[in-house]
């Protein structure tokens, strides 16, 4: 049985494999003048240099943040190239100019564009390495007056909003990460919804990282304005690699009055092989703020990939009565770490947070759940529910909680609960005994176990990420 | 019930396991004809339980020798969720918490996978529902047992319910009770037994594992198979059960050591 365990989790990574496709990738390393190449290169206004600029000047002065439960090398910074676009790099116009080399990876990994896209009714915001090949949709969304783009489009089609709202969710010092991204990201994407608007589909962006070495910087933006709500998927994959890829991405959302945003990931990124060589390290930022009064910002997120996972989609809710919520399940196998959760940070009166988080560590994985719920002296009657829990799978993976609360007005309630199983022997057992074999066992005790966050996810995500659970952890129930 | 044409479902013979480098069964021999009810009784410590986890094939466990032979073939040919599938059932002497699988999940699941084994139509959600509504009746079982999660926050009497309600679904051909009986109040022993005896019929068998002749009472055994030192060490009909009740099991010890009983598997 203890084998049949073992066997479970060790699939291998499907997506592995590098595109052939000749990309213009600038030199190693990183300084002023990268920047401003970066910024030469894609064309971009004088104001937007000096936000890069400001960037890398708040970075130099800051240290790579030590407090996350993840132990890696030594990253240089220097060994990176920070740019890299496929040739030609013109605007396409249709998915028939698009480098029939880089359809064929789409279609390997799976991915719903063209007739597709279209059947699913979601439109694909294409990013491969760092510029966008292809937006689809655009045009339907644009008879409601919704934008969504690359952030390079953006720069030059609506520039006063990106000017207004850039940076303003995650300030260029934010973090150590946060900083390196204001000054090298590269593209991204831009979603705009204007007042009274229901977006009509989920929109969906799907990032896919190609050239070895290269560092991706994903920058994303969200603005919804009053009344307006959106949907937004974002799903990942990368190739197969033996040296680490740092990707580094921000994401800001900007909620007006009574307007909603609801923001799901599924992440698969390569992980590392079942000896823990190779892998993504993801060090993403994503924070929403809910500026206005009854506004509400989700995140749903599925984290299944990456070798280190260093992430915490979080909400400031300053507008009165906004909500904030975070429903998360992060699995770890062989030898993966994540150290992932969410800041809820109460402002504004009334202000409401959902916070429901599985862990799930297999193999030698180490799975932890950092989360703060901070309560101002300004946000009477707050309230937050928080929910942690862990599951272990086998006994050489380790879970961990670090909920931190901070309450600073007396009106407020703030509820923890935590729990951690462990799916072992006696159980499988148990299935086995009424014919029920390890593997439908295990994957039904997953799916029991993230039914709460399945529920968020948008429906075709909730079967995806079904089958990703289930994929991930073949070979390491043991 | 004996029966005189009946099949023989299950041969132990010379039957020896460890857990953890330790001999729990030394030599153990066991003879089941469909129709019979068999009862396994012994002081704490005999190896009764490690017997039933054997046969169901727990992993924990180890056999160093002997053979089991189910309806002719080698059970130990047979990964555990296939012996399931093939009829061997285990009534679970602590069965085990499931926590976010609900019990109708769970129960459906394990109720289509006999039923695709045996060439038999599936049922889907809502057909399942009114199935084992109807068999919860048989046990006296409140419908809510369904939404909750698998014998999770379950008292000890819902939980041995639970496991005659996956006997009643899944009709094994060889029922082995693992101290059923443990932790059930009179009231709760009374259904449980009458469940057990609905479902006994002359294709089936059953093997009571039990420290007590109170469970003995409500399902009148065939046999009852005194273990000791890791094998059977006294066989005998119903009444055997009175004496060890009365006499405790000191005497079959005694009498054992001494070599003046026949030991073992003389059950036909």
């Amino acid at each position: 049985m203890s084998s049949v365990l073992q066997n479970l989790v060790n699939q291998p990574y499907k997506h592995g494999f590098v595109t052939d496709i000749e990309s213009d990738v600038a030199p190693k390393g990183l300084n002023e003048d990268t920047i401003r190449l970066i910024s030469s290169k894609k064309n971009e206004p004088a104001w937007l240099l000096d936000f890069r600029l400001k960037a890398y000047a708040q970075w130099l002065t800051m240290e790579e943040p030590k407090w996350p439960n993840v132990h890696y090398p030594k990253i240089d910074f220097q060994a990176i190239s920070y740019y890299s676009a496929p040739k030609p790099n013109k605007l396409l116009k249709s998915m028939d100019e698009v480098d029939p080399e880089l359809l064929r990876t789409f279609e390997k990994l799976g991915v719903p564009m063209n007739e597709r896209a279209k059947l699913a009714g979601v439109a694909v915001d294409v990013i491969f390495d760092s510029v966008s090949v292809a937006t689809t949709y655009k045009a339907k969304l644009a008879e409601v007056g919704i934008i969504f783009c690359s952030m390079s489009e953006a720069v030059h089609n609506h520039p006063e909003l990106i000017k207004q709202y850039l940076g303003t969710v995650v300030p260029v010092g934010d973090n150590y990460f946060a900083a390196l991204n204001s000054a090298v990201f590269t593209d991204g994407s831009f979603c705009f919804i204007p007042k009274g608007v229901k977006c009509p589909m989920d929109l969906s962006t799907y990032f896919r990282i190609n050239t070895e070495a290269s560092g991706q910087f994903e920058r994303t933006l969200i603005v919804a304005e009053e009344g307006a709500s959106v949907s937004y998927l974002e799903g990942c994959t990368a190739p197969k690699f033996d040296t680490n890829q740092l990707h580094a991405a921000v994401v800001e959302l900007v909620a007006l009055d009574n307007a909603d945003i609801k923001y799901s990931t599924v992440q698969n990124w390569y992980a590392g092989d079942e000896n823990g060589v190779g892998g993504i390290y993801n060090f993403v930022t994503k924070r929403g703020l809910c500026k206005g009064i009854n506004s509400r910002i989700s995140w749903t997120q599925v984290e299944t990939g990456s070798a280190i996972t260093w992430k915490y989609p979080s909400c400031i809710l300053r507008g009165e009565n906004s909500v904030g919520e975070f429903y998360s399940v992060a699995l770890t196998n062989h030898y993966q770490q994540a150290d992932t959760g969410t800041k809820m940070i109460h402002m504004g009166k009334n202000t409401r947070s959902t916070i429901v988080s599985k862990g799930i560590s297999a193999g030698h994985s180490n799975n932890s759940y950092r989360g703060l719920v901070r309560i101002a002296p300004t946000a009477a009657g707050a309230r937050n529910y928080s929910q942690c829990d862990s599951m272990l799978i086998g006994d050489r993976c380790g879970a961990n909680t670090f909920p931190y609360i901070d309450v600073r007005n007396p009106s407020a309630k703030v509820e923890h609960e935590a729990s951690t199983s462990k799916i072992g022997e006696d159980q499988l057992f148990y299935f086995a005994q009424r014919g029920i074999g390890a593997e439908e066992a295990v994957s039904m005790i997953i799916n029991g176990f993230c039914k709460d966050v399945f529920q968020q996810l948008p429906m075709e995500f909730a079967v995806e990420a079904t089958k990703l659970l289930g994929l991930k952890l073949e070979g390491s129930v043991g | 019930m004996i029966y005189q044409d009946s099949k023989t479902l299950l041969e132990v013979r010379g039957l020896r396991a460890t857990v953890n480098g330790i001999e729990i069964l030394k030599s153990f021999d066991l003879n089941v004809k469909s129709g019979e009810v068999h009862a396994i009784m012994g002081p704490n410590g005999s190896g009764k339980s490690t017997f039933a986890k054997v046969l169901a094939g727990h992993p924990a466990y180890e056999v160093t020798g002997g053979e089991v032979l189910f309806q002719g073939k080698n059970l130990f040919d047979l990964k555990p969720e296939e012996r399931a599938r093939a009829g061997v059932f285990l009534g679970f002497q602590y069965p085990i918490e499931i926590p976010g699988v609900a019990n109708s999940q769970f129960l459906r699941l394990a109720y289509n996978t006999v039923q695709v084994e045996r060439g038999k139509e599936e049922l889907d959600p809502l057909e399942f529902d009114d199935f084992v509504r109807e068999k919860m009746k048989l046990l006296e079982m409140n419908p809510d047992f369904l939404d909750r999660s698998v014998n999770e926050g379950f008292s000890g009497g819902e939980k041995k319910r639970n496991e005659i309600l996956q006997m009643a679904l899944l009709e094994p051909k060889l029922a082995i009770l693992d101290e059923t009986d443990s932790g059930l109040d009179i009231d709760a022993l009374r259904v449980v037994a009458g469940g057990v005896n609905q479902l006994a019929n002359k294709d089936n068998a059953v093997v009571l594992v039990t420290h007590y002749q109170r469970l003995l009472n409500y399902i009148v055994p065939d046999y009852v198979h005194v273990m000791e030192f890791g094998r059977v060490i006294k066989t005998g009909g119903k009444e055997l059960a009175l004496e060890l009740e009365t006499r405790g099991y000191d005497w079959v010890s005694a009498e054992y050591k001494a070599g003046g009983v026949k030991s073992a598997g003389t059950t036909a």
